[in-house]
């Protein structure tokens, strides 16, 4: 099976700092892969390399068979990539119905195709109800779920997640999680997620990479990795109690 | 198609158009000539408010110099038929892609470079002191001295040379003014209009949703250019002289854009209510001081000013919105 997305060394400096340090990895079609790693890992920047906000200092990013490392972040999006912001960034004097419809627009001409995408989107993110309010009235979890509304409006084969779990109650949490696990087993929706609560990433993940300043240390089925010695001494460690 | 026109407009928001509507319609048989040439700059400002609006109030592009599209069609348009003859009619097609060239030339500079907020508004006002300087010294239209149209004093309109009777000319630009409204409201559901609104609101966010955004903005900048130009093209045959330092003057970028920051940037109706409110208030207050024999110079610039800045202050959305909430009529967008 050849894999969705693959990246190969890729590599991020900002001036004298490694932020990603040649990092390996492979995605495979219908998987949800979780990558961890303490703050300042430089999980973002990688997730900012593949979404084609900052061009590699080296390596490749392939995706779905053809390069997209150097592409700008709408033609990645275009090719099939959704990504969410880490502090979300949603359209705020727009309602929640149009921020999806922004990215329902994508591939739709018509606006009644585009309502309907926004609509069905919106269903399976239990928005629908808000949708016409604006976005800058909503509280944080709704927020966090109309971010992903709006990226997975536009279509995506792979659906990048910075820490979309991050400030949510257990119930909320476990309320995306229900939600991924469903639209990735009903639409065979590729899921790379970044994420800090493991209640998440053990539930979700069927495969996690670990970063540490910069590097892989550790890649493996959720079970395995949690008990690496490495993983726990830099990044488990300190936050076992999560 | 004409249903989806009107496809999420309230009922009784329709009745109060088709009301405002039919009043516009029959005011030149009601009201006398000066108040018919007061509705005239009202229309003009809203029009060209409205022009405007798409760029700043949909794309987020901030112009302070759109005077620069008004004088190219006004110059446009008025070269041709004084020198060759030619209908505004054919002008207009001239002036339309001058100015759409013009704004396609900044735009590409501005977004190619990521010039944006303050310092694309600073590129604008360049353009437009350009053009100043350059048809100060264009004499083939006049140069400083000015270009004329031929006028005189007309009792039949000629629709085709624009030569005419005021109320030609409110015609005109009342169906100027339809025309730019519906397109907004078309514009603003499709899928440009609401790629805009995301740019607006957040460039990189709407960048991450696959928007080409560089190719949107540019639409947002030559479209609002064109539409800015027939506005030219209006002023130059409906005033008959163009002054360089009068019509590309900043003086008049920033006049153009007052309607639709009073009104509400980004509405619809926006440009044509605050074009009727800061018009009217000016024409009010021009007519209370002389009433009160006040004859201080710049009185009447300083109320003016006093009443903006209390609009500005007690409504920062523009009066639309709160008109539209008290009306019932949902308030945010019509
Ligand atoms: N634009 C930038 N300019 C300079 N340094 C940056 C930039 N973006 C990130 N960094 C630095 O790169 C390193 C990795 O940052 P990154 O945001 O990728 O970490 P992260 O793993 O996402 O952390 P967190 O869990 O806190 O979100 C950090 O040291 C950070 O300060
Ligand atoms: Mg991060």
């Amino acid at each position: 099976m050849t894999a969705l997305l693959s990246v190969t060394g890729a590599t991020k400096r900002f001036r004298g700092l490694l932020a990603v340090d040649s990092v390996l990895l492979d995605v495979q079609p219908g998987e949800i892969f979780a990558v961890i790693g303490p703050n300042g890992a430089g999980k973002t920047t990688l997730f900012n390399m593949i979404a084609g906000i900052y061009r590699p200092d080296a390596g490749e990013i392939s995706f779905a068979g053809s390069r997209i490392d150097g592409l700008s972040p709408d033609q990645v999006c275009r090719r099939g990539i959704g990504r969410t912001f880490q502090i979300v960034r949603p359209f705020p004097a727009l309602t929640v119905e149009e921020n999806v419809m922004a990215g329902a627009f994508l591939h739709r001409k018509e606006r009644s195709a585009a309502l309907q995408r926004a609509h069905e989107v919106l269903w399976q993110l239990d928005l629908f109800e808000k949708r016409d309010q604006l976005a800058s009235s909503l509280t944080l979890p709704d927020r966090k779920r109309l971010e992903v509304a709006r990226a997975l409006a536009t279509d995506p084969k792979l659906l990048l997640l910075d820490e979309v779990m991050a400030g949510l109650r257990p119930t909320e949490t476990d309320r995306m999680v229900e939600i991924f696990r469903k639209l990735n087993r009903e639409t065979g929706l590729t899921i790379l997620l970044i994420e800090h609560v493991m209640r998440a990433v053990m539930a979700l993940a069927q495969r996690v990479l670990v970063l540490h300043h910069g590097a892989v240390i550790a890649q493996g089925v959720p079970a395995d990795v949690v008990r690496d010695p490495a993983v726990i001494h830099s990044y488990l460690g300190a936050e076992a109690a999560v | 198609m004409i249903a989806a026109l009107f496809e999420g407009v309230l009922r009784h928001g329709l009745a109060l158009l088709v009301v405002l509507f039919a009043a516009l319609l029959a005011a030149p048989y009601i009201v006398n000539s000066y108040l018919l040439a007061i509705l005239i700059i009202i229309l003009y400002y809203a029009y060209v408010g409205q022009a405007w609006n798409i760029m700043m109030g949909f794309a987020g592009q901030l112009s302070l110099g759109h005077a620069l599209y008004v004088g190219l069609g006004a110059y446009t348009a008025a070269a041709l038929f004084v020198k060759f003859g030619l209908s505004p009619w054919i002008g207009m097609l001239a002036a339309i892609p001058v100015a759409m060239t013009a704004g396609a030339i900044i735009g590409f500079l501005a977004f190619r470079f990521r010039v944006g907020g303050v310092y694309f508004a600073i590129l604008t006002i360049a353009f437009a002191e350009f053009a100043r300087v350059g048809f100060d010294h264009f004499t083939w239209v006049g140069g400083s001295s000015g270009f004329f149209l031929p006028v005189a004093n007309y009792t039949t309109s000629d629709l085709w040379t624009l030569r005419g009777r005021p109320v030609m000319f409110y015609y005109l630009i009342l169906t100027m003014v339809v025309i730019a409204f519906v397109l907004c409201r078309i514009l603003l559901r499709s899928r440009i209009g609401t790629f805009w609104l995301a740019i607006r609101e957040d460039e990189e966010a709407a960048r991450a949703i696959g928007i080409d955004t560089f190719r949107y903005k540019m639409y947002a900048v030559v479209l609002s250019a064109g539409m800015t130009s027939l506005a030219g093209v209006f002023f130059a045959f409906y005033y008959n002289n163009l002054f360089p330092e009068q019509v590309f003057n900043i003086a008049r970028s920033i006049e153009l854009i007052l309607a639709p920051i009073i009104g509400g940037i980004g509405t619809l109706f926006g440009p044509i209510l605050g074009a009727f409110l800061l018009t009217g208030l000016s024409e009010t207050m021009h007519a209370i001081l002389q009433g009160l024999g006040v004859d201080v110079p710049g009185a009447k610039q300083v109320f003016y000013g006093l009443c903006l800045l209390f609009v500005v202050m007690a409504l920062p959305d523009g009066v639309w919105p709160w008109v539209a909430r008290k009306l019932g009529l949902g308030g945010r967008k019509p």
